[in-house]
């Protein structure tokens, strides 16, 4: 681990000098983790290239009948709702003034500015054509009426909004003060405008899948999945929150002040709370939705069963958790809730996209190994990108008081 | 009145003019891009599938005019299996047996009129003609394969063995079209099975055999509502569920499934923001006052 402290002080040193002595690796190289996600980066690298030369057949199981599979599923689909976080923490902060959450806007606001960054560059090697993603982006051919282009835009544009509302954390790394000033300035309009992105992105892509009306297994489809999207990226997000917290304040726990590890702990509560409650408003609605289309009839067959997996064991189960663990102060019961609804949000997110989808086709399909290491080296690279930036940026640290006045 | 409430107000109007602007672009988008006269209509092609024979002729007409490797209907025994279209086959005729014995069915993109492929395409690379086939422009199209997830009749197809993929699909002989000629499959068809004109003059026609052979069709036309009009209408002696037509893709234009939500897009991108402004404003007061009160 590096010292602080050499970050602290203005630089007086050339600026090969700081770029050399930023790049160099700020913790032991043979952890655990690397040795199992450098592999796993180098074959899905490999992978990548034979994508672009053989063509997406090459190395994926997707098919005429399921023309989306993981790529989307998880990168795009579940990594979205994953990083619904950052606007969520960004309302409750600065719009809010809920301060108590301060102390990890930084690291939410970088893991879902990271996320979104590694998830467009997934979709690059899910695209056919990428290079005709500038089609509609400059106007080429602009398909306004079309979910896709909306939710195209609304993600780009927050993808802007996240990487303002982090920026100040780049200029008191570089100690540039009167900087830091006016991108702090943007912070407010900025987090408004994010906010507003994200209620329609996160809506929107639940949006994609409303013309499958005779595609996707009645259980899931319905008129509210926008809204049901919507909802649930709220607990996916908060839950991300507290599972990324308890491993980072692990991983990094020299960067943060000892005093601040009670903070934690009553920050992480109060996340529990939003996410039970979100947990519980999302729940009613599938239930409006389940009674609204006598779903019952389908609940003795081998969909429904796998339909109650996800709602009862990955929704009801760690709402319960959440609920137990708020009241009696478990953070242990908490962090179980966190990892069980993730799996549930992803669960929720691959049956729409793809396991649900076209269920009447005899043509099922399951992912390919290289697919699956493609979308692992994804997952580690953002991993590896937001170590980096947190070993190096004031994102878990207090800047040091100089590079903050100004 | 005051400022922001007024601000607020105007913002909601615009808003929904905006919305429905938007809206309306959405049902636009679907219907042909270059219709120049209002009342222009659409062709089609009748199916009658009390006369096909199962030849294949189409088959091999399709994939002359459009190069692809053309079958051979003789030796190759395609109609043993259930086939679906593909990459290189636009059109498939499947055998099918029913309650009246077998039945020949020939499948190939619809032609719908309000399509969803179209409106699902961020790039308007799926276009709907004024004509009325929907083809395909490879220099808009970014692969994304939305128009293969939104489609309810599962026809696009992607060349996933290419590093530079097409989307494939039956295009209805478009270039033939305009010169005034007729789809090849049509021309090629032996047993006038197949029929091409305008789409009103047709379903004219598939009233008057039904009506005049009541006994021999199954009285439907599939096609005539089939997710919103199709420009491929289709008769049968037998209910269509038997020759594996999808017959729950409902009478609804596909582009209404997501009209509701391209409505609320430009109203909450108008909306929340004054919105959330006026919580900020809100909890900042809340806090000023807690804090004199804290501080008397
Ligand atoms: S059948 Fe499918 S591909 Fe053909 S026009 Fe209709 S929606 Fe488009
Ligand atoms: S794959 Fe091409 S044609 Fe199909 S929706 Fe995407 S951009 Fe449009």
């Amino acid at each position: 681990m590096s010292t602080v402290a050499t970050t602290g002080a203005p630089p007086r040193r050339s600026l090969g000098e700081f770029i050399l002595e930023q790049l160099r690796p700020h913790g032991p190289i043979l952890t655990p983790f690397n040795i199992i996600s450098a592999p796993i980066i180098l074959a899905g690298m490999v992978l990548v290239v034979i994508r672009f030369w053989k063509g997406i057949g090459a190395v994926s199981n997707l098919s005429q009948a399921h023309p989306w599979g993981v790529w989307v599923g998880f990168d795009v689909m579940t990594g979205v709702a994953f990083a619904g976080g950052a606007y969520i923490l960004t309302a409750a902060v600065y719009v809010l003034h809920a301060e108590k959450y301060h102390p990890i806007i930084r690291a939410t606001v970088l893991n879902g500015l990271l996320s979104y960054m590694f998830y467009s560059g997934a979709l690059m090697i899910d695209l056919g054509r990428p290079w005709h993603i500038v089609n509609p982006i400059i106007g080429n051919k602009f398909g306004y009426s079309s979910i896709m282009f909306l939710v195209a835009w609304h993600f780009l544009l927050y993808t802007l909004s996240e990487f303002i509302e982090f920026s100040p954390a780049i200029a008191e790394w570089l100690h540039l003060p009167k900087l830091r000033q006016v991108l702090k300035a943007l912070t407010l309009p900025t987090v408004i405008i994010g906010v507003t992105l994200s209620t329609l992105h996160q809506s929107g892509l639940g949006a994609l899948f409303l013309f499958n009306k005779n595609k996707l297994h009645p259980l899931w489809y319905t008129e509210f999945l926008p809204v049901l999207f919507l909802v649930s990226s709220v607990f996916a997000g908060l839950s991300m929150v507290i599972f990324e917290g308890s491993i980072t304040h692990r991983a990094f726990r020299i960067q943060i002040d000892p005093k601040k590890h009670h903070e934690f702990d009553e920050i992480t509560l109060g996340l529990a709370r939003g996410a039970a409650a979100t947990m519980y408003v999302y729940l009613f609605f599938e239930l409006l939705v389940f009674l609204h289309g006598k779903h019952w009839r389908y609940l003795n067959t081998g969909w429904g069963a796998w339909w109650l997996v996800e709602m009862v064991g990955f929704v009801a189960i760690p709402l319960a958790l959440y609920a137990h663990g708020y009241e009696r102060r478990r953070l242990g019961a908490i962090r179980v809730a966190a990892a069980l609804t993730l799996v549930g949000v992803m669960l929720n997110r691959l049956n729409v996209c793809m396991i649900a989808f076209n269920w009447k086709s005899p043509v099922k399909y399951v992912p390919a190994v290289s697919e699956v290491v493609i979308t692992l080296m994804v997952v580690f690279l953002e991993i590896w990108a937001f170590r980096w930036i947190v070993h190096r940026l004031p994102v878990l640290r207090e800047a040091p008081a100089p590079a903050q006045e100004g | 009145m005051d400022r922001r409430k007024f601000l607020e107000l105007a913002g909601t109007a615009g808003a929904m003019a905006a919305g429905a602007g938007l809206a309306k672009a959405a049902t636009k988008a679907a219907k042909p891009s270059d219709n120049k006269e209002k009342d222009e209509e659409f062709v089609a092609v009748l199916v009658d599938t009390t006369r096909c024979i199962g030849c294949r002729r189409c088959e091999v007409a399709c994939a002359q005019v459009n190069g692809l490797p053309v079958p051979d209907p003789a030796r190759d025994g395609a109609l043993e299996k259930d086939r679906k279209t593909t990459v290189d086959q636009w059109t498939v005729v499947n055998r099918r047996e029913t309650e009246k014995g077998e039945v020949f069915v020939k499948t190939q993109c619809m032609h719908c009129e309000q399509p969803a492929c179209a409106a699902a395409c961020p790039t308007k690379a799926m276009e709907k003609t004024h004509l009325g086939p929907v083809i395909w422009h490879p220099d808009r199209c970014m692969g994304c394969r939305y128009c293969m997830m939104a489609c309810p009749f599962e026809i696009p197809r992607f060349e996933y063995d290419s590093w530079n993929p097409r989307i494939r699909k039956c295009i209805q002989c478009y270039e033939r079209l305009q010169d005034g000629e007729q789809p090849a499959c049509v021309e090629a068809c032996p047993q006038e099975a197949l029929m091409f004109g305008k789409k009103s003059d047709l379903l004219q026609e598939a009233r008057s055999r039904v009506y005049r052979h009541p006994d021999k069709y199954f009285h439907h036309i599939y096609g005539e509502h089939e997710a919103g009009g199709c420009g491929w209408l289709y008769l049968s002696a037998v209910p269509f569920e038997e020759l594996g037509f999808p017959t729950d893709v409902g009478t609804t234009p596909y582009p209404e499934y997501t009209k509701d939500f391209l409505l609320s897009v430009p109203v909450v991108d108008m909306i929340v923001p004054p919105l959330l402004y006026g919580l900020y404003e809100l909890t900042s007061r809340k806090e000023r006052v807690q804090e004199q009160e804290e501080g008397a």
